[in-house]
């Protein structure tokens, strides 16, 4: 195994792993315990996911629908999974344990380490993926346990750090004129329904726009 | 409720990968469904960020964590660490609460 794949994956896993401190702080700011914080990180293990379940419950949405929007944006993880199958060619325990780990990151490393060596592609999944479960679940932890000590979310100023979470998660998405025509169509729909719709609501309905637009534009 | 959040969303993204792991890759290589798969995350992502910073329940507000998200803005444009985005929104939010 070459030293590059090792030295990716470790720093990859300890700077991504350290936002699961921002994910416990935010969560526990959306009103979700300690324990259920650490519930999601240890078992639903995919950051955007995990912030949308706090966003839409922090919102006041339903149940159903932190898990409508939290579903949609772990359906990327289906795409990856897919990707990897055929590099990883696992299959019962391990499988279930790869497909746990297969996130943006894991995939990321293992695609950039694919041209050069189908066995480094496969450390790089695993080390990356694990590493980043331990350091995630880690600073899950330690966020939620210092934002539960702080109390009154919004006098720390919590109540800005979701929307900049989904803000810096959404950046490195806009590369395209299509991805920016798609994100202002969202934000615009969420808020002209915002007044209408029980909370929750209008993030799941944004949902249309890409349907809309992928269909229709030629790449 | 909360722990049927908790609980659903988990079991629902571990679906999604599972299921994707277990497919044969041709099932999503069609160039219409990979490209709305990409888009979806950008819209959900897009909406949370309208609903997160002006949605009051169901009321639109102008409050101080629209001057977090403009400094969180400004912090990505500058090529800011993750975690100190977050901070600068955070802190600027806190600030303004003070006031």
């Amino acid at each position: 195994m070459s030293r590059a794949v090792i030295r990716d994956s470790l720093s990859i896993s300890i700077a991504v792993g350290a936002y699961g401190a921002a994910f416990g702080v935010a969560s526990v700011a959306a009103g979700l315990t300690v324990l259920q914080t650490c519930a999601l990180s240890l078992l639903l293990f995919s950051g955007a996911s995990q912030f949308a379940v706090a966003g839409v419950i922090g919102a006041g949405g339903s149940a159903l629908s932190a898990i409508a929007a939290s579903g949609l944006l772990a359906l990327r993880n289906g795409f990856y999974g897919a990707r990897m199958a055929p590099l990883l060619k696992v299959r019962g325990i391990k499988r279930i344990l790869a497909s746990q780990i297969t996130i943006d990151e894991s995939t990321a490393i293992a695609l950039a380490h694919e041209s050069e060596s189908e066995a480094d592609a496969r450390k790089g999944f695993w080390l990356t993926g694990v590493g980043i479960y331990l350091f995630w679940n880690l600073a899950t932890l330690i966020g939620a346990l210092g934002a539960n000590a702080l109390g009154d979310p919004a006098q720390w100023g919590l109540d800005a750090t979701i929307p900049a979470a989904f803000l810096g998660l959404l950046w490195p998405r806009l590369k395209s004129s299509l991805s920016k025509i798609v994100a202002i169509g969202a934000i615009a729909l969420a808020l002209i329904l915002t007044p209408f719709l029980t909370p929750g609501i209008p993030i799941i309905a944004c949902v249309v726009i890409p349907l809309i637009a992928g269909w229709r534009v030629r790449s | 409720m909360m722990w049927t959040a908790v609980i659903g969303a988990s079991v629902l993204a571990f679906a999604f990968k599972y299921i994707g792991q277990s497919i044969p890759e041709s099932v999503l290589a069609n160039p219409r469904i990979a490209r709305i798969a990409d888009l979806i995350p950008t819209a959900l992502l897009a909406g949370l960020v309208a609903v997160q910073t002006f949605a009051d329940k169901t009321t639109l507000v102008i409050d101080q964590r629209l001057a977090g998200l403009a400094v969180a803005a400004i912090a990505l444009y500058l090529r800011a660490n993750f975690l100190v985005m977050l901070i600068a929104a955070t802190a600027t939010s806190a600030l303004l609460h003070q006031i």
